[in-house]
Parts: C-alpha cells; structure tokens; sequence
C-alpha cells in the first residue's frame, strides 16, 4: 500500500531498464518499496536493473520480458506483470520509449511507424488496460514519462516530439477520467537527461542527470502533481517557448 | 450501496471502497459471507488508512446505534456505531461519564474498542477495554458474545486489533460515576522539558487526569516548554452552580480547505508563542467543563481541513520510563529540523492490558501533530521510529500512516500471537483494512 508520503511498497516499471527508470526505482527502493516488477526488453538488462534495485532494499523483484514495438501485446503485458506482482499494485510507470534519429526516419515509413508505435501506441493501450485492474483495485497511481518535446513539436525531432504530444495528452484526459476513483495519473515532462537515450547528442540548457529527475519525481509524488517538470524551471522556460511565434521559434530550437 | 473515495482524520492515502451500512448483526453476517475483503468503518478518526480498504466493501457500523438503560449500578450497553458524543448527551445528565475518552467525543464505541483508545487518566484507569464487561463480534465464522472470563483470548485479540479479528456490533460497558458535570483543573508551566517531565512523574498520581501540551518548536534551554494541565471531576460542593448538562453541538466549522502551506513553520511558531504567553504560571482548581477539558477540539467540526488539500498525520509513540530520555531526543531532532509541529501532548501510561496489539506500555507517550509538504519529513519520521525501536516503543495504529511492516513486527512483538488467533477465526483472512496490507498485519 502507498503510505501518507505516496511512497509505495508494490511498484510495476514498464521500461524498467531504462535510466531514468532506474533512477527512481532505486529512490523508491530506499523509501518503502519492497516489491518491484521491471519490464522490458532485455533480460539481462531487467536482470541488472533488478539486482540494483535488491541492493537498494528491495526483497521481491520479478521480471516480465516485452516489446514495445507491439502495442496488440500491451495488454497481455499488463496482466502478467500485475500476476507478478502478486499483491494490489501501488505504482506503474510508464517508461517505454524511443528517441529515434529524425533526419534517417523521415523517408522510412517502417521507422515512422516504429515512433509511434513505442511512443503512443504501446503506451496508451497499456493504459487502458491499467484503468480497468487499478480502478478496480481502487488505489494506486500511475507515472507517465512524457517529456518537453510533447510541449511544442520541433523541426528537428517531430516524428518523437508528436508520439509524446500523442501520449502526454492522452494521459492528461485520461488523469481527469480518475477522479474519485482513488487511481492518480502523473505525467513527467523532464528535458534533456544524461542517459543512453541521448548519448551523443549535443547538451542543451537545463540538463540534468537521471537522479535528478528522480528527486523532481519524488516530490511530485508527495505532492499529487498532475504534471512534474524536471526540471521545475522548464515550466517557465515552456511556457514562453510554446508562445513564441513560429520563426522565433525555429531560430531558438532548430539550431538545439 | 455506493463507492467512494474513503480517507482517514489525515486526509491522506485515500482508498476507493464500496460502503455498506449495517443495521444489524444479522446483516454483518450476510456481508461477511458475501464479500472478501472487508472492514468495519465508524466515525473515521483514525488518522491513517485503518478503515478502509481500497477495492474492497467497508461496512459502516453507524446503523447499530441503540443505547440501552444505564443500570443503577453504571452498566450499559451500546451499539458499537454509537459514539461517546451520543452516549455521553444521554449520561451525564444521569451522573455517568465514559470510563476512558480520546481527544474527540467523535468515536464510536466500536472504534474505541477495536483501537482501545486511551485518555488522560491511562496512569489511573488503564485503556476503554479495560472498562468493557462484554461486546459481541460477528466473525466470518459466526457471532460470539465475548467477555475477559468467557473467551479471554478472543476478547483481547479484539481488544487493540483494528476490527481484524471481525465486527464488534455492542458492548457493555461500565461507566463513572460523576456528580457534577466541571472539572478542577490545575494547570503549570514549565520553561523546558525536563521540568515538566519530573512534574509528571512525580505527581501524576494525584490526579485522575493529566496531560501536558509540549511546544516543540523551541530550541536551546527552552526546549520543549510545556504546559500541564490536572484535574479530577468536581464534586457537587466543590462548584458554585453544579450542573449535569451533556456536551454541546460545535459553534465553529472549517467551511472549505485553504491551501496547504497555511500552517507552516512561522505560523505554528507564532500560535505556539502565544498559547505558551496566555498559559497561568500557576493555577489552581479552576473550574472547567467536561467538554473544554476533554475534548477542546471538537468545537470546531472539520478542523482536520486546516492542513489543506495534502492533510497531515500524527506521529504518536510510547516508551517506558527506563528510555524516558527518547522522549527528549525526539523533540529535540524535531526543534532542531524546524519541522512545523502544533499540538504535541505528552501523557503517562500506567500498566498495559491483556491484548497482543494494544498500544499503551507504562511510561511515555507523545503524539505530534505534522503537516505533510516538508520533503525532509519522511526521513525524520523514519529517524524516529528508529529511536523509538530502540528504546523498546511503539507507535499507535490509530494514528499511523506511514510506518513500515519490519518495524512494525519489532514495535509490536505479540504480532504472531494475533496471527494465530486470526488464522483460527478468519481462516481465508476476509477482514483486512489497507493499514493491514501496508503493515502487513496479517500475515503474507
């Protein structure tokens, strides 16, 4: 069960592996969380992220292998990690996604379809399966990986920028379609991240480290945020950027 | 039959659960029989996640309100969803008061019993179990009437349990006899913990109430001043005018919830001044009403919305006088945090009970109030728990929200006592709350 902090004792990764999965199951592991399911791909890379996550206090870890690219799967995925889990699950996040590389993609209709499928399809079929097992729970909570590309699509990485518009509107219309159910919806909009996702790419202003986004996911956490920005500033810093006409715009974030 | 988004007093945690009212024991039975996961539900002052349990059917024992005849000799018995608001309105006009009440007449009798809440007099008359003759439960294997000689051991199994062990639908109770409806009071002030402390233990004895109100703010030679406050009931010579008036509806309600953040650290520091400023140095045999002294809180109905829309909780735990100086160390790590904390009272327990779960060990126990926000918070909390296992304490499930299972194994080392007992009359563990799941009470 979550406790008064919202700090969780059951918690299911989808993306498990990832960096910055990683980084807040291990927060989380230090609080309350005893119980985890991690997701993913690859089993070495679940069986990594599960020894991290023992190291850290967990004592159960289980793994469920998937493929995002999918998304017809994305139900039997659920159910299984939910049987996994053993025990009414407190927390589900979602962080299942591909960065792609924009400039080889957009003549590959295969690989456009491989970007939203992963980003949008996976994702939100996934979530509507969560619906049905959390609200009959009556509990729990949800955390989507989103991401500040959803904001506002830029030239230089639409095809990823769209998919996450795709989802990260889908789960706010999904997070007020749980009022009153006891079932919470929070959605990450983190900027750039050091982690493999992006390994290569130039560093932008406000980038932080995977832990730090963990922080920034903790305290949304206590504090039921609907929307968590990592890092907080980016709130600000989007909220003039979306109203920016469009060749200010493309001067600013075509040359990012 | 409806679901909704059940809370504990805390506002937190909230789990959505079908609530059933239930009228009879009848009913109970046939709910027991029908449902898989179920708890019984009363006034909903539990702090944390005790009455409730998400997915599952909550039974509201609200429906089983008859208060019978109070015998010549204070004997009565009540319904488990009465509350001691209603039975008080109905006693002290009679000359009987309740053996034992918490901080709020908001209680029903079967939450007092199921948490066996404890008041000012614990030192002198122990916990509200140990005033009840009988009660009846309906289990899932049947309805019992049970008594400390008849069934000693499902009788205290109950006792302290949070309605695991099944639905406590009446009690007989034996009340006190009281003759008028005033307290004398005598209240002091001490400038710092240790005073206050060596008061209590010194001189708790001669009174049948006592309790102290600990600032928890202050740092340095003044922490933890303190105001205690005494008082046994007055008799009819000891008042101008003696009454017997039962308590009055509150005056004052919280209409909506401001924001969270409204009592923070400058605001609570600011009401602890002046509280601590308006306290006599030294005051003797003032005459107080029942109410006023009791239950001062209940004059405001909803004031747990002060918090705001994030809540709060309350950390309350109990040493023995052997690690008296936890107390201390805990309000110091707390002065020393600059943690918002309003209302900490400090009591004495005298002798525990018969129960495996019940909270009171003779000693200390400090109950503090505290503001969710401060991300600092949860690790202090921790810290303290971490003292509190090592001094051989506790802390209280009716107040709990966010302990963990392993220390909740250590604090409470009766648990597989109550495991046994549980298996035996719950065998497919149907009762079972979302603090039982998250402590895991019952076992895997």
């Amino acid at each position: 069960m979550e406790n008064a902090f919202g700090q969780p004792q059951n918690v299911v990764v989808l993306g498990g592996s990832s960096d910055i999965a990683r980084a807040i199951t291990r927060k989380l592991c230090a609080a309350r969380t005893s119980n985890v399911v991690l997701a993913g791909r690859s089993q070495k890379a679940l069986d990594a992220a599960g020894d991290e996550a023992k190291d850290y206090g967990a004592t159960t870890v289980s793994t469920v292998l998937f493929d995002a690219e999918q998304p017809e799967n994305a139900a039997k995925t659920i159910d299984e990690a939910f049987a996994a889990a053993g025990e009414p699950v407190d927390l589900v996040i979602i962080a299942v996604g591909l960065l792609g590389k924009q400039e080889e993609d957009e003549n590959d209709p295969e690989a456009t379809w491989r970007m939203a499928a992963v980003n949008y399809a996976w994702p939100v079929t996934a979530l509507a399966q969560l619906r049905k097992l959390m609200v009959a729970q009556g509990h729990g909570r949800i955390l989507v990986i989103s991401s500040v590309a959803s904001v506002r699509v830029r030239r230089t990485m639409y095809n990823y920028g769209a998919a996450k518009a795709g989802l990260d509107r889908f789960a706010f219309g999904f997070s007020q379609g749980l009022e009153g159910t006891g079932v919470k919806m929070q959605i990450l909009r983190p900027g750039y991240v050091r982690t493999k996702m992006i390994a290569g790419l130039k560093e932008a202003p406000f980038t932080t480290g995977p832990n730090e986004v963990a922080d920034y996911v903790m305290r949304g956490i206590a504090n039921d945020s609907t929307i968590i920005w990592s890092p907080p500033i980016l709130r600000y810093v989007f909220f003039i950027l979306r109203h920016l006409p469009n060749s200010l715009w493309r001067a600013v974030m075509d040359r990012t | 039959m409806s679901r909704e988004l059940l809370y504990g007093w805390g506002l937190t945690a909230p789990g959505n659960c079908e609530l059933r009212t239930v009228y009879d024991e009848a009913q109970v039975l046939d709910q027991l029989s029908k449902t898989t996961h179920t708890i019984a539900r009363g006034l909903g002052r539990s702090y944390g996640d005790p009455a409730q349990v998400s997915g599952g059917v909550v039974l509201n024992n609200r429906g089983l309100c008859e208060i019978g005849r109070i015998s010549d000799e204070g004997v009565v018995t009540v319904g488990a969803g009465a509350s001691i608001d209603e039975l008080l309105q109905l006693s002290i006009p009679l000359g009987w008061f309740v053996p034992v009440t918490a901080g709020t007449r908001q209680i029903t009798i079967g939450g007092a019993i199921a948490a066996d809440v404890h008041g000012k007099n614990h030192h002198v008359d122990g916990s509200f179990a140990n005033h009840v003759l009988s009660m009846r439960l309906v289990t899932p294997t049947g309805a019992h009437t049970i008594s400390p000689n008849s069934q000693p051991e499902l009788f205290w199994g109950t006792v302290g349990a949070m309605g695991l062990t099944g639905v406590i639908t009446e009690a007989t109770i034996q009340m006190t006899p009281i003759t008028t409806d005033s307290v004398l009071v005598d209240t002091d002030r001490y400038s710092n913990l240790e005073g206050v402390m060596t008061a209590m233990f010194e001189g708790d004895a001669n009174y049948r109430y006592s309790v102290a109100w600990v600032d928890c703010m202050t740092k340095g030679k003044n922490m933890g001043r303190a105001i205690l406050t005494r008082g046994d009931h007055a008799g009819v010579d000891q008042v101008t005018k003696p009454t017997l008036v039962g308590p009055q509806p509150p005056k004052i309600s919280v209409p909506f919830m401001p924001p969270s953040g409204l009592l923070n650290r400058a605001s609570v520091r600011l009401f602890n001044e002046a509280w601590f400023r308006v306290a006599p140095q030294h005051r003797e045999k003032e005459v107080q009403s029942l109410s006023t002294f009791f239950h001062p809180l209940d004059g405001v109905s909803n004031w747990n919305r002060m918090y705001g829309k994030r809540g709060f909780l309350q950390y309350q735990f109990a040493v023995s006088d052997d690690h008296s100086e936890t107390v201390v160390n805990a309000i110091k790590r707390l002065s020393e945090s600059g943690v918002a904390s309003f209302l900490a009272v400090l009591k004495r327990f005298g002798a525990g009970n018969a129960s495996p779960l019940s909270f009171p060990i003779p000693g200390w126990t400090l109950a503090l109030d505290l503001p969710i926000g401060s991300p600092r918070l949860p690790g202090i909390l921790d810290e303290l728990d971490d003292m509190v296992v090592a001094a051989g304490g506790r802390l209280y499930f009716a107040k709990d929200s966010r302990l963990s299972p392993e220390k909740a194994q250590v604090m409470y080392p009766r648990l597989g006592e109550f495991r046994t007992l549980k298996n035996r009359i719950d065998p497919e563990h149907k009762l079972t709350s979302d603090l039982a799941r998250r402590l895991r009470l019952v076992g895997e």
